[in-house]
């Protein structure tokens, strides 16, 4: 291990670091709202749509982002539609992400009580109304612990960006080792990055669900 | 015309070559699973014994295989076992290694919570019963645990083949990898070939692993449905 290589590489691995960061964050925060809106169109059964939704989440469940990668990038031009590798990354990050959000929602969904709905029906409030004051923030506190999982899932997806050569983490480290044959220095930076950011995330997230647990309990 | 494309994929030997191209990724899929869940079993039942230092070994082992993308490990295991035990491994051995790797992790998480999410008071009435070791865990631990790893390990399953489409990475002749070379072929006289190659892939993934989601979506029903009488 040659420590100098890593270091004249920290340049590289720092750009590539920051745009992971972006590129997750962007994803994920795509993938929460389309994971809310297709929960929600299943949880109140919406006519039309609840079906769409299922449907939808079944087949972004069910297909590897490669794949997925692979249809939108190198697949959609062959029918005139071309997208840039960002944008075709984010797209298949929000499209994978966005299912496995709605799932989790769904399974927070269900951890409400029968007779909190019945109560605000009783009370003559609308769907949007139950939605936004007795479905999201009760569901929201169950749902964590697997929204977290799906956070810490969605970024070390972004490494799959690089069969689509966005400059990423993991591609970075591909590019420098093409370049220079210096495996073990790469990647063992490319470990470190990843480690930089998924461990305070992951303890960050540990530390929120306990949180919300005493919330949901009232403790 | 998008039309002029899909006859394409059914000339000569197209389609063939990428059935065959799919069996490649069922047969690393396959073996990940025999390999990968077996060893998950038993790291998964040495973590419910009472030995700190498993304990905190094998948990350690489960947080490396979960914080590092599986893409890394990939190309961690590609480029540094040669070096490191002047193996030379094809790609597609490397790919099974790493793949069994990331199961028996994921897997003896799985067989960990169903263990522990038996009562201790099932054990302890089968010892009153007189029953042994063997027998207790013959009669009464797996026939309780089992239903409850069953949904987990089927996800596991889809997992596995959804993560083999990373084959292509490492230049094994994987379905993904065979349809890039169809489509490089092709696509400069027909553009939507690429479309109707890459579309397949995408059904041929989705025929495999759906059903399996569906199954382990009705396995945990079920469960609940017997749990909460």
């Amino acid at each position: 291990m040659d420590w100098s290589v890593i270091q004249s590489s920290l340049p590289q691995f720092a750009a590539a670091f920051w745009l992971t960061l972006w590129l997750s964050a962007v994803g994920i925060a795509g993938a929460l709202v389309v994971g809310i809106a297709a929960s929600l169109t299943q949880f109140f059964r919406l006519p039309g749509l609840h079906q769409l939704a299922t449907g939808y989440i079944d087949v972004a469940r069910n297909t590897p982002l490669l794949v997925q990668l692979f249809f939108i990038y190198y697949g959609l031009p062959g029918l005139g539609i071309k997208l840039s590798a960002t944008a075709s990354g984010l797209i298949g990050l929000v499209f994978l992400g966005g299912s496995y959000m709605a799932e989790a929602f769904t399974s927070g969904y269900n951890a409400i009580g029968r007779g909190q709905l019945e109560s605000g029906a009783a009370l003559g409030l609308t769907n949007g109304q139950l939605a936004r004051y007795v479905v999201i923030p009760q569901g929201l506190a169950a749902a964590v612990p697997a929204l977290a999982a799906n956070v810490i899932f969605l970024i070390k997806e972004t490494s799959i960006f690089t069969v689509i050569a966005i400059p990423e983490l993991t591609n970075t480290a591909l590019d420098l080792i093409g370049l220079y044959y210096r495996s073990s220095e790469y990647l063992f930076t490319l470990v470190v990055a990843y480690a930089i950011i998924l461990i305070p995330l992951s303890w960050g997230l540990t530390t929120l669900e306990r949180r919300v647990r005493y919330g949901t309990f009232g403790h | 015309m998008a039309h002029s494309g899909i006859s394409i994929l059914f000339e000569g030997q197209n389609f063939h070559r990428l059935l065959a191209g799919f069996g490649v990724t069922l047969r690393v899929a396959v073996i990940v699973l025999l390999i990968g869940g077996a060893l998950g079993v038993v790291l998964g039942a040495l973590r419910t014994l009472n030995r700190r230092w498993l304990q905190v070994l094998l948990r350690g082992y489960l947080e490396v295989f979960r914080i590092v993308p599986t893409v890394v490990l990939l190309f961690v295991v590609y480029y540094i076992v040669p070096q490191a035990f002047g193996l030379n491994l094809s790609g597609e051995a490397v790919a099974i290694v790493t793949f069994a790797l990331w199961t028996a992790a994921e897997m003896s998480d799985i067989v960990r919570g169903a263990l522990i999410a038996v009562p201790r008071h099932q054990l302890e009435a089968a010892e009153a019963l007189g029953l042994d070791r063997t027998q207790q865990f013959r009669y009464v631990l797996l026939p309780q645990a089992l239903p409850i790893a069953l949904p987990g390990t089927i996800n596991l399953a889809t997992r596995i083949i959804k993560t083999t489409s990373l084959l292509l990475m490492i230049s094994v002749m994987d379905i993904v990898n065979v349809g890039q070379t169809l489509v490089e072929a092709n696509a400069h006289k027909h553009p939507a070939f690429a479309f109707w190659v890459y579309g397949t892939m995408f059904v041929m993934y989705y025929v495999l692993c759906a059903p399996l989601s569906w199954w382990a979506k009705h396995t945990e029903k079920k469960r609940l449905e017997v749990a909460n009488g």
